[in-house]
Formats: C-alpha cells, sequence, structure tokens
C-alpha cells in the first residue's frame, strides 16, 4: 500500500495524498481548510481493507499526517509560535497552565454575569440621554467694572485728526529753474547740479532735476555722470536756444497752463 | 415642637434624622422632596454628592434622605423602587411589575448576548481597561466584532490607548446598571471563580511528568 497515492476526497481537496502535500508545501493550499481527521479516517478505512497490518505504510502516515498537523496548528495560532517558541517544555507547559487557569477564571466570570443578568432581569429602568442637562457653572474672575470701563474711555478717545497739508503741496514751476539754468549757462560754460541744487529743498531740488531733464531733451545742455550718485556735471550744449519753443510745447503737455505757477499735485 | 416625619414616622432612621439635625422634621420632608424630585427627572444613577449639589445641601443630610427614601420606595411598599447601583442613586421599576414593565418594554442591552460577550465583558470588567488584543489572548480567538457589539449596546466605551496604540475598552456606568452593581468592586473575586484551576495544573504536570525526558 502506498500511503502517498491514497486516494483523498476532502471538502477542500479531491486527489492523492502527496498531492495534497505538494500543495500545502506550495501555499497553493490553505492548512485551515485541511480537515485532518477526514484524512486520517480515510487512511484507516483503507488499512482495513489490508489483510494484514502494513507497518511501513502506517509510520510513513504517521510522519507526513504529522507534518500536516504542525503546518495547520502553526497557521492557526502563529503568535503562540512566536511567544512560545523561545521557552523548554517546562515553561511552555507552566505558561499554557497559566493561561488555561486564567481562560478558566474569565468563563467562570461570565457565567457569573450570566447568572447576575438572569436575577435581575425583572428590573427596569428607564434609560437614555439626560433630558435636562446640568446648568453650566460659570467659573471666571472676579470682575472690577472701573477697569473696564477706564479700557473702554482708552478706547473711546477721539482719534488724533489726519493731516492733510501735504495734499495741498505746491510745486514751483518748472519754467522757474529752466531760466535759472539758461541764466547760469550763459554765464559760465559748466556747473554742477549739486552745488546749485544745495540749498534747495527736496521738492524743489526734484522740480530742478525735472528742468535739467527737460534742457536736455531739447538739447540746450549736455549731462555727464561719471557713475550711478557721482556729480552730475552739467555744461552748454550743441544747440543753444534752439530748443526753447519745443520746452514750451512739452510744458503745455504736461502742464494744461504754461506759465500758471500753481500747479499741484492733485491736478498732475 | 416635635413634629414626626411623613415619610416613616415609626423608622429608626427617621428620628435619627431628626434629632440629629434638631431641626423640625419638615426640613427633613422637604429634602426628601427635592431629591424625590430629582431622581425622577434623572436618566441616570445620581451620587449623593451630586443631589447634594443639586439640593443645595449637607451630604451627611442627603445621605440620612436617601435612606429614608430606600425604605420608602422598597420591594413590596411601592411600584417605584430607589437602588445604589454604579455608585449612584436611581428610581426603577418593582420587580412585581416586571411583567408589565415586559409588556411594553424591551430591554436591548442585554438582550441576546452571546457567551463571547459574557466572557469578553468578564475580561473588561476584571482587567480592564484592556485591549482587544488583550482581550484576545485570553479567549483565544479575535475579539474584534464582539468588542464592537458591547460598544454599541453602550456595556464598555473607549478609555485611551495602550503604549502599542491600541485602543483600551472598560466598562460603563450601564454596565453595572444592567447587572444591579453598585460598582465594579461588587463583583466576585477572580481567584474565588477560578477554583478547578490547580486541577488542571496538576492534570498538566502530571502529563509532563509522565513524558520520558
Amino acid at each position: 500500500m502506498h500511503v502517498r497515492e491514497l486516494e483523498l476526497d476532502l471538502d477542500a481537496f479531491e486527489g492523492p495524498f502527496d498531492l495534497l502535500l505538494t500543495l500545502v508545501l506550495r501555499e497553493e493550499l490553505e492548512p485551515r481548510d485541511v480537515d485532518v481527521a477526514d484524512v486520517v479516517v480515510t487512511f484507516v478505512e483503507r488499512l482495513v481493507e489490508q489483510e494484514r497490518l502494513d507497518l511501513d505504510a502506517c509510520g510513513e502516515f504517521l510522519v507526513l499526517v504529522g507534518a500536516l498537523l504542525e503546518l495547520k496548528a502553526r497557521e492557526l495560532f502563529p503568535e503562540e509560535q512566536v511567544e512560545l517558541a523561545d521557552l523548554d517544555p517546562e515553561e511552555a507547559a507552566e505558561e499554557l497552565a497559566r493561561r488555561l487557569e486564567e481562560f478558566r477564571r474569565i468563563k467562570e466570570a461570565a457565567g457569573w454575569l450570566l447568572q447576575r443578568l438572569e436575577a435581575e432581569n425583572d428590573r427596569y429602568f428607564r434609560l437614555g440621554p439626560a433630558p435636562l442637562v446640568p446648568r453650566a457653572e460659570l467659573r471666571i474672575a472676579p470682575q472690577q467694572p472701573e477697569a473696564l470701563a477706564a479700557a473702554l474711555r482708552g478706547l473711546a478717545a477721539e482719534p488724533p485728526a489726519v493731516s492733510l497739508a501735504h495734499m495741498g503741496l505746491r510745486f514751483p514751476p518748472v519754467v522757474q529753474f529752466l531760466e535759472r539754468f539758461r541764466a547760469l549757462l550763459r554765464r559760465r560754460r559748466r556747473f554742477d547740479f549739486e552745488q546749485e541744487a544745495a540749498g534747495l529743498s527736496r521738492l524743489e531740488q526734484a522740480v530742478a532735476f525735472l528742468a535739467l531733464l527737460e534742457l536736455r531733451r531739447s538739447g540746450e545742455i549736455s549731462i555727464e555722470q561719471a557713475g550711478p550718485f557721482a556729480p552730475i556735471r552739467v555744461s552748454a550744449g550743441a544747440g543753444l536756444r534752439s530748443g526753447s519753443g519745443s520746452v514750451s510745447r512739452e510744458g503745455s503737455q504736461s502742464t494744461p497752463e504754461e506759465g500758471d505757477s500753481s500747479w499741484n499735485v492733485r491736478s498732475a | 415642637m416635635e413634629r414626626p416625619l411623613r415619610l416613616i414616622s415609626t423608622n429608626s432612621a427617621a428620628s435619627a434624622f431628626g434629632e440629629a439635625e434638631g431641626a423640625p422634621g419638615k426640613l427633613g420632608d422637604e429634602l426628601a422632596h427635592t431629591l424625590e424630585a430629582l431622581l425622577v427627572v434623572a436618566s441616570q444613577p445620581l451620587s449623593a454628592e451630586d443631589l447634594a449639589v443639586a439640593a443645595d445641601d449637607d451630604l451627611a443630610r442627603v445621605e440620612q434622605a436617601l435612606e429614608l427614601l430606600g425604605e420608602r420606595f422598597s420591594e413590596g411598599r411601592s411600584g417605584i423602587v430607589l437602588e445604589h447601583v454604579a455608585g449612584g442613586y436611581a428610581f426603577r421599576a418593582s420587580r412585581a411589575a416586571a411583567t408589565a414593565c415586559a409588556r411594553m418594554f424591551e430591554r436591548p442591552v442585554e438582550r441576546g448576548l452571546s457567551q463571547a460577550a459574557l466572557e469578553t465583558l468578564s475580561v473588561i470588567a476584571y482587567l480592564g481597561p484592556c485591549s482587544r488584543p488583550d482581550v484576545a489572548r485570553i479567549r483565544g480567538v479575535a475579539a474584534d466584532s464582539v468588542v464592537a457589539g458591547l460598544v454599541e449596546r453602550g456595556l464598555i466605551s473607549e478609555s485611551g490607548r495602550d503604549e502599542g496604540g491600541a485602543v483600551r475598552y472598560r466598562t460603563t456606568p450601564l454596565f453595572e446598571r444592567v447587572f444591579g452593581l453598585e460598582s465594579l468592586s461588587a463583583l466576585p473575586r477572580l481567584d474565588d471563580l477560578g477554583g478547578t484551576a490547580d486541577e488542571i495544573r496538576d492534570r498538566l504536570e502530571a502529563l509532563a511528568e509522565r513524558r520520558p525526558a
């Protein structure tokens, strides 16, 4: 009798025993799905059919089915395997006893709870959320109304008036500087812009610089500067006076009323 | 003026109550009435401390008044019974009225608790707060769905996490109420339950000795 050729007819598998083992080892069949008892029963039935006891077959079967059981047990209790692997048999037996004892007690406790439940079965009581929520207790420090009033007074004070003085700033007319620079160039061939603008206010300096650019555009002057922030040197240009007309034309574009000395930021 | 308490005039607790306070019985009556009112509105047990705060009265007086109420509202004397349960006081129906109550009301919390649920409940009641892996380790099978069911019934609730990050559970006041326990300490000692454990141990040890070393 060949154990490996033992024909099996299980729920999860149908075929020879060695194919079953092969599939389990290849993890194509879950050991947990294999009913080992069914395998044993099939083998014993086959054994009974034999005329004499086949000890070799029995030995081989025991080894194989033992391996199968071990695989199944390992899969069913993976954690136990890790936890108990390091224990020697004595310790493992002790641990097992401890756990059985623990479980036994819990089972007894569950039994007690069940009895209790049956004994208390006739106690009816109201269940559900509280219909009224207890009033929340206010937990704030003692208050000082005077301090609050003082704080509010500070906030209620009228803010300082915003100055609108800068809105009415009057620009000196560009023409004033045009005339001034032309007069200067009639006396001297060249001058330093910084020197001429030294005594002026910031605003006047800006307008003076605008005048300088106007003169440069009409070709009345030429400007040199060695580098950024270096002194600006102004000298009389080639086409002196030729651009005076164009200056006034340019001026009429930017200032609607040429000659009006009072245009300001708003009109610009 | 010696005015006897209206509640139970012949009761020793009642006279002690009146004498201890040295106050007219009317005061005791008023306090008892207030406590009745608080308890009938509440849907869960109220502790003596809570009652004292709500009634704005002395804790010792409240406890005495509760004792009086306990005798007035007791099995056989009233359809309403005052019970000391889940760490507080609550009214419930008398056991005599249970059949009538059963015709009208369900008991959804404890209906159909399985053996697995009771075992899980035991583990959590005795060893809690503990996590699902803790329960699974003791019972030997996964506890996830059982634990979820108990949470749904309101018998257990989450109570923080363990070092591994697993949610821990503990039993709720509702558990104590359903099982009629004053507190968890009213559970029998676990040591008294596992009486046959030594037997198991002896059998296992005997087996170990028989096996060749």
